[in-house]
Formats: structure tokens, sequence, C-alpha cells
């Protein structure tokens, strides 16, 4: 049985999916190739010092999708995710050459307010940092930034953005308790409910999942999967079968280059890059 | 009509705080120089009536002698004011340097055994107790020098002064001890452990490992502990003047009285005329002081980024 | 069992005395008990001399005759009056620069001359601080605000107000020092979250790593009161009072009393100093002398002991090594 169904084509319809080349299975969902472009790079380098991180990365971002990036450890895949909310502007030393437009403005622009732009691209990280505060004031800490002092308001948005994030059952009626009681999953979805406080239409997210144990991933995956209908996410993976799973466009990084970009289908089925199939496959080093 | 994104809002306040920042940050930078223009503006006045010359001795007729005679004193109330700094520098010398070498000895040996041989459990009783030695006030050793330790110093080694240098750089010692330890420990611990197990791996003793490899190794931090020991040693003010009974001689020996440049103004500046040539006289000692410390602080504050950079590489 | 063997175990086994190696260690050893024994034996003595003298009157009481009898009352309350104001210039400053060197300085050759400044600061000997109190703040800033304001004396003069700042200026490196080591324990991972939830540098300094940063602040105003509480040479001529046959407090609006910032003032450590070496019967002032050393430094070893134990909490609850 075992062999059976591991002799099943690559590519082949099965009664789930799609199967892949890394061995997963693509969940079949409604086509969004032609949602409207929401990020597009172009000729986009970037230097850490003399190092250049990212060289010549030209891609477009479809709206209400999900983009997995993908590639080996220090290929830029983060690096290039950091650009599009300017979180490298925190690291001395970070230049960039190339433009970043966001729904038509770029974001390196003289007169852009970066903390407009991060409010509109929220970001998950690797690592779950919740505040130690309560949970009501983590989520709360976007908002009252940006002056809702009104409390109804505040606890309106809370529970909202804790729904949204799939973790208002789980605490609703200890909101004043520290975050830092929550498990690791728990306090993963309530850094995303913090995002979606700030009310963003990018969410970017770097390795979500990998600091988690696997029921906390799924969760974290069918998040995902739920936010995609309202947010444009782009994500970074090491794994493999989650960005199958998880991505309906694929990017593949290698050494600071995007070596292929396109719909998750055809990069995990039919790569046109001989490194992309290795990678996939995991013949790569 | 501008886009969300290229809308300002509230810049000028964190413009603001950030000018503030700076200006909080760069306040020591600010408060040195300060000193330094303050010192040194009181300092040169004093040249306006004095011979520089003044500052090493002068020319007295002595009665007594019957002829000139030429004095290197500090001696600033008098028919013939004398404010040679050459006796004042040499009792801080004599108390800063047998200071320097009691802590110096000490503080290695500590800061070997704290690095080197204490066990976890004793290092956490060990380096709070230091902490709290750099914490008793410098007026409390001096008092606990003048009132205990001075007779006791006196009946061993059976000096004619009660208090003397060496009573004081007991004391000094004492306070200079603790920041000695913890720089000369933090540059012995530093030593990466591989140079350790290397020297072991060559059948070296636990003793030919610390004289051999470690103390070598940590020279640079030792060093820059020391030249920061004398720095505070010559710095040291209530101490000096508690114990060291004050008296403005040029001598070498160390049972004998002395006034260091730090007593000289505590003891007269209270004392002094605005704008009279003895209070610039003594604001000059304070320069000269200023600048003794100055550069032996930023010697071993250079010596120690030096390390540092070695030790990141 | 193997001739070679034989041969080889001995070698391995032998213990051979090495004098010079049982020497370092003696040697070593003992020269570690030393800090520990000076300290418990200025405890010790202090205590032993001084625990006699400590009463409620002696505590309560203004010095009587010539300082020769009564309590040190105006003395305690000097101290705590001006470390107070002491405490009220340096904090915010020393706090204000060690953002500033965190957060904003990078690591470049700026930062390294400003790190540089600060440890050159600390190394000042404390009588020059005297000086620089004596030049600075009462003949420039002092004389400078009177004539500006036209109010004669009031600000040109020694008095609480200038010795509290000369000492603000010489805590300033130790609220800098442990500040900065506060701020660098909150992990960088807390600024990137605020600063990409839109905050702003100032907004993530103020609402996340401030709050985080709290108790090591806290631990570096606890060390720098204890250190201002027991300096001498810096107050000498910048405000102490030999005696002062009355409190240094004004009654604002006639009726509420406050502590008048223009006034001179009484302070444990210099009361030792004179007492000790100015009194007018050293011998029949002993045991005030011996008494107000004991309240000294029972208030100088509190405050590091509760300092000590701040921040072993402090860097626990950080995840740092303790010691």
């Amino acid at each position: 049985m075992l062999i059976a169904e591991e002799n099943q084509g690559i590519g082949e319809k099965t009664n789930m999916g799609t199967r892949t080349l890394a061995g997963g299975v693509l969940s079949d969902r409604e086509d969004v190739t032609r949602n409207p472009i929401k990020i597009f790079t172009r000729e986009l380098d970037m230097y850490y010092g003399a190092v250049r991180a990212l060289q010549g990365i030209t891609a477009e971002i479809k709206e209400r999708a999900v983009t997995a990036l993908i590639g080996p450890s220090g290929c830029g895949k983060s690096t290039f995710l950091r650009t599009l909310n300017r979180m490298n502007d925190t690291i001395p030393g970070a230049r960039i050459e190339g433009t970043v437009m966001i729904d038509g403005v770029n974001i390196y622009g003289a007169d852009v307010n970066v903390a407009a732009l991060r409010r509109m691209v929220g970001m998950v990280f690797q690592k779950q940092n919740p505040f130690p505060k309560s949970i009501f004031d983590n989520v709360a800490y976007g908002p009252r930034l940006h002056g809702i002092t009104d409390k109804a308001v505040l606890e309106h948005m809370v529970e909202e953005s804790l729904k949204k994030s799939a973790i208002w059952d789980e605490v609703k009626d200890r909101l004043d308790t520290s975050a830092m009681q929550l498990s690791g999953g728990q306090q993963q979805r309530l850094c995303i409910a913090r995002v979606l406080a700030v009310g963003p239409e990018i969410i970017l997210m770097d390795e979500p999942a990998s600091a988690l144990d696997p029921l906390s991933t799924a969760k974290i995956e069918e998040l995902i999967h739920q936010l995609r209908k309202n947010y444009t996410i782009v994500i970074v993976t090491h794994n493999m079968q989650q960005a199958a799973r998880v991505s309906d466009f694929t990017a593949y990084f290698y050494m600071g280059s995007l070596v292929e970009f396109g719909e998750t289908k055809t990069i995990f089925t039919n790569p046109t890059k001989k490194e992309t199939e290795d990678y996939i496959t995991g013949r790569f080093g | 009509m501008r886009h969300r994104l290229t809308k300002k809002s509230g810049n000028f306040s964190e413009w603001l705080i950030q000018k503030l920042l700076l200006l909080a940050g760069i306040s020591s930078m600010l408060i040195m120089a300060l000193i330094f223009v303050f010192l040194f503006k009181e300092a040169v006045r004093f040249f306006f009536t004095a011979n520089p010359f003044d500052l090493i001795g002068k020319w007295v007729y002595d009665d007594w002698e019957g002829h000139y005679v030429f004095k290197m004193m500090w001696q600033s109330i008098s028919e013939v004011p004398k404010y040679s700094l050459i006796p004042l520098i040499c009792g801080s010398l004599l108390v800063a340097f047998p200071a320097t070498v009691i802590a110096g000895v000490l503080g290695l040996g500590c800061a070997i055994y704290l690095s080197e041989l204490a066990p976890s459990k004793v290092r956490e009783i060990l380096k709070p107790t230091l902490e709290l030695l750099a914490g008793i006030p410098s007026v409390v050793i001096g008092f606990v020098m003048l009132a205990f330790i001075a007779t006791f110093i006196q009946n061993t080694f059976h000096t004619k002064f009660r208090l003397n240098a060496f009573v004081g750089a007991c004391g000094v010692a004492l306070a200079v001890l603790p920041i000695m330890i913890t720089i000369a420990e933090d540059a012995m611990r530093a030593v990466p452990k591989d140079l350790r197990d290397a020297s072991y791996a060559l059948g070296a003793t636990k003793w030919q490992t610390v004289w051999g490899t470690v103390v070598p190794a940590a020279v640079s931090g030792i060093s820059a502990a020391i030249i920061l020991g004398f720095g505070r040693a010559l710095g040291e003010t209530m101490i000096v003047l508690m114990a060291t009974g004050n008296a403005a001689l040029v001598t070498g020996n160390i049972f004998s009285s002395v006034r260091t440049m730090t007593a000289n103004i505590a003891a007269e500046l209270g004392s002094v005329a605005q704008g009279s040539e003895h209070y610039y006289a003594l604001f000059l000692v304070g320069a000269v002081l200023f600048t003794f410390t100055f550069v032996l602080n930023l010697v071993s504050e250079i010596v120690l980024n030096k390390m540092r950079q070695k030790l990141r590489m | 069992m193997s001739e070679a063997l034989l041969l080889t175990l001995p070698k391995l086994t032998s213990q051979r005395v090495r004098w010079s190696e049982i020497l370092s260690d003696v040697l070593v050893r003992f020269f570690a008990l030393i800090p520990l024994s000076a300290l418990g034996f200025i405890m010790y003595m202090i205590i032993r001399k001084g625990a006699g003298t400590i009463t409620w009157s002696f505590l309560s009481q203004m010095p009587l005759n010539g300082m020769t009898e009564g309590g040190i009352f105006p003395c305690i309350f000097g101290t705590l009056a001006i470390t107070l104001l002491m405490i009220l210039m340096a904090l915010p400053l020393g706090v204000a620069a060690a953002i500033y060197l965190t957060e904003f300085a990078g690591r470049g050759f700026f930062f390294r001359v400003i790190r540089a400044a600060v440890n050159n600061l600390a190394g000042v000997p404390s009588i020059v601080f005297g000086l620089f109190g004596v030049g600075f703040f009462i003949l420039f800033v002092g004389r400078s605000f009177d004539h500006v304001l036209k109010t004669g004396m009031l600000f040109g003069q020694p008095c609480m107000l200038w010795a509290a700042a000369t000492l603000a200026v010489l805590v300033l490196p130790v609220i800098i020092v442990s500040t900065e080591e506060a701020l660098n324990a909150v992990p960088q991972s807390q600024r990137s979250a605020s600063l990409a939830l839109g905050a702003t540098k100032w907004q993530t300094i103020w609402h996340v790593v401030l709050p985080q940063a709290r108790g090591g602040i806290l631990t570096g105003a606890i060390l720098s009161i204890s250190r201002g509480a027991g300096e001498t040479a810096p107050i000498l001529f910048t405000g102490c009072a030999y005696f002062l046959p009355r409190l240094p407090v004004v009654h604002l609006f006639g009726v509420i009393p406050i502590v008048n910032p223009f006034d001179q003032f009484m302070e444990l450590s210099y009361h030792i100093f004179i007492m000790a070496t100015q009194s007018l019967d050293a011998v029949k002032t002993l045991p005030i002398q011996y008494g107000t050393t004991l309240v000294l430094i029972s208030l100088t070893f509190f405050l590091n002991f509760t300092a000590i134990i701040f921040r072993i909490h402090f860097r626990k609850k950080m995840g740092m090594v303790s010691v």
C-alpha cells in the first residue's frame, strides 16, 4: 500500500489534491492568479555594509493570496521579507537599491511615513515575541499607539482580533493574565492577533511555526488559510510541505537571487529550473 | 491627494526627543569638557601673579641660616607663601604607589581565585562582598584607619608618626581593591577555554596553566586594572586626608607624614579667599591632579578596548 | 600484566609534590579571604563600638554643647535630603544618556568616544568634583543666575542645591552604566515586535523597553544613592555646614514645610570627618563618631545590599548569568 502510494506519479491528481515533488499534497483551492498585484519589487538590491544580501529581485505579489518564500538558510528570503515593511532600516549599515511598490507607492520614497507603512504591512516573527504584559494589553498595544483610548472600542478591537486569529475561545476568560503564561503556539497566535489589531492589509510571516510543535503548527496553518481571504500574506518557511500546503505562489531564493517564482502548483510539480527541483526534492546540499 | 502611506504625523516630537536624548548622551563629554575648562581657567591665573618656577621651589632668606636657601615647600599661610608642587606630588606618589602595589598583589590573587579556582557558590558570595566593600564610604575607611589601624601599625613598625603615608596607603588599597579585582577577573574570564584546554592537553598542571597561559593572555586587562587602580589611588581624598598626617614634606620615607594633592585641596579650599593667589594655586593643584588621572583613565580605557577588540576577533 | 604496563603505572600515579603549586594555591586562597575579612572587620568594629551610642534620642536630637553631646538628627535629615535632590537631577539625565547610547548611538567611533567619556568621568577624583562644584555651579552658574534674576546672593553661594548638583555629576556614570546594562538586557525581538506594529522608536522605548528595564534602572538608582550618601569631598565646599542650629527647611506659603535647597546643611559623612579630625574634644566625642559612622555604614550597606538583591532578581528575570 505504502509502495503503491509512493509510486503514484508526481503532479497527478489524487483524491485529496495534487501530489508534489516534496512529497506533500497541495490542497485544491480557488484560483487567485487573477487577483490584482499588491506588492511589486523591481531590481531590488540590498546591502549589509559591503555584502550584497539581495540582488536584482523582481517580483509581483498578488493580493489576497499566500506567497511562500523558500530556499536554504542565508539565501535572502528573510532579508527580502524585511525589505517589505522596512524592518531592515533598524540594522546599521543596511542599504537598499531598486524599488518596492505597495499599492503603487514606492515605500522607500522620501515622503513615506514608516510607522504608517508598518501598520499597513504587519509582521509575525520566527520566535513568538509577546510583550510581558497582559493578553489584552498585548493586542491593544497597536491601537493605543495610534491614539485609541476609548475602553469600549479597544475591547471590541481586541475581541475581533483574537477571534480572527482563532484564539478567542482559549483566552476570553483570562484577558488580564500575562501573555507569558500562554503556550508557545498560543503566544504565536496572540502575536498574529496583535498584528491584526492595527488593521494591516499585508501580513509578513518569518517562519512563524518553526519554533512550535506539530499541533500548534497545524493551527497556525489553518489560521493562515482563514486569513488569506482578507489579507495578502507573505510567508518565509523552511518546511517545503508547509509551503505546499499553505501557499498559492512560491518563490525560490538562492544566494540572494530569486531563482524561480510562480504558482505553487507549478513549482512543486513541474519546476522550470533544475536548482529548484533539486532543492524541493531534497537533493540540495 | 496624498496617499495614506505618505501622510506625515507627529514627527516633530519624535525629532525633539531624539535631540534631547542626544544632548543627554553627550552630557558626560560635556561635563568632562566643563571640568577641564573650569579647572584650567582658574589654574592659569596663578601664573598672572606667580612665577612658574615657584611650582618647584623658591629661594627664601632663612633667618636662622643667615642666607638664601632653596625651599621646596607648600606653605600657603606664610609671610612668603610657597606653592611648590613637589611635596604634594611626592606625597601623592608615596601613598598611591604602595597602595597600588598592595592592591595589585592582593587583587591579582583574588582575581585568579575567582576566575580559576572558586566554585560558583563561593563566587556568588565573594562577588557581592566585593561590591559591599566598594560601597563603604571612603570617610568610613579613613575613620577606621585613623581610629584602629594607625595605632596598630605604629606599634608594629615603631614609626615616628602615628599617621603616615603607609597607613593611608593601606586604606587606599582597600578602597581601590574591588575595582581592580573586577577588571582583572573579567580579563581572565575572557580568556577562551580552548587556550586552557590546549595547556592541559600538553600536560601542564593547573598552576602552570594559570601562570603560563591565563595570566599572560589576560595581561592587558590586568595592566588596565593596575593603571586604573593607580589613577583611583591618586584621586582618593578622604582616606588620605584623615590618615596620612597632612604634613607637606619632601620625603621618600613611607612611614613619614605626607600631604597628597587631594588632601591639600580638601584641607585648604575652605579657608581661602576667592580670587587670591592661594585660591588659584589650589585650582592648579586640581588641574594637575585631573590631568594625571585623566591620562591614566584614558590609557586603561584604550588598553581595555584593544583587548575587547582582540577577543572579538 | 605486561611488563610495559607495569613500567608506566607508577609514572601515572606518582604524586610529585610541587611546592610552588601548593604555595600558589594557599596564597591565592588566603588573598581571596582578605576583602571578606576587611569588610567583616570594619563592620564588626563599627558595630561593636557604635551600637551603644545608638538610641532614639541620638537619632532624633540636635547636637548639643558645641557638638560634644546630643544627637545627629540634622545630619540624617541633610543626607536624606541631599541624596533625594541628587537622584532627582541625576536619574533623568543618566537614563536619557543610556537610552541614547544603547538605542541611537550605534557602535561606531562616536559611541566609543562617549563610552570613554563616561568611564573617564567615573575616574575623576572626588575632590576635583568639589573644585568643579565651586568653580562651575556656585561661581559661574549661581552668580550668573543672581546677576540675571537680580536675586542678590541667593544662587551664588554654597547651598544644598549645588552640593546635590555636584553629587549628581559624580554619580552620573553609575546610573548610565547600570541603565545601559538593563536596556541591553531587553531582547531585540521585543523592539522588533513594537516597531513592526508601527510604533516609532520613542514609542517603542517608552512603552516596551523602559518598562522591562525598570528593575535594572532601579538597581542603578539605589547604587548611586548609596554612593552619593557616602561621598564627602565633593560637598566639602559646595554646601556642607560644620554646624547649623536649624534644619534646612523653609515653609512654603508660610505653612507647608519643604526642604530648602538654598540653605546649607549638615551631613553624616562630613560629620564623621569633622568629629574625627576637627572636634573640640576628639576623645570625648568618640562615641558620637562611632555612632555616626554606624548610622552611615548601615545606610549604605542596606542600600547596596538592596541593590544587589534587586540586580540578582532582575538578571534572573531577563535570563542573564547572575554574577
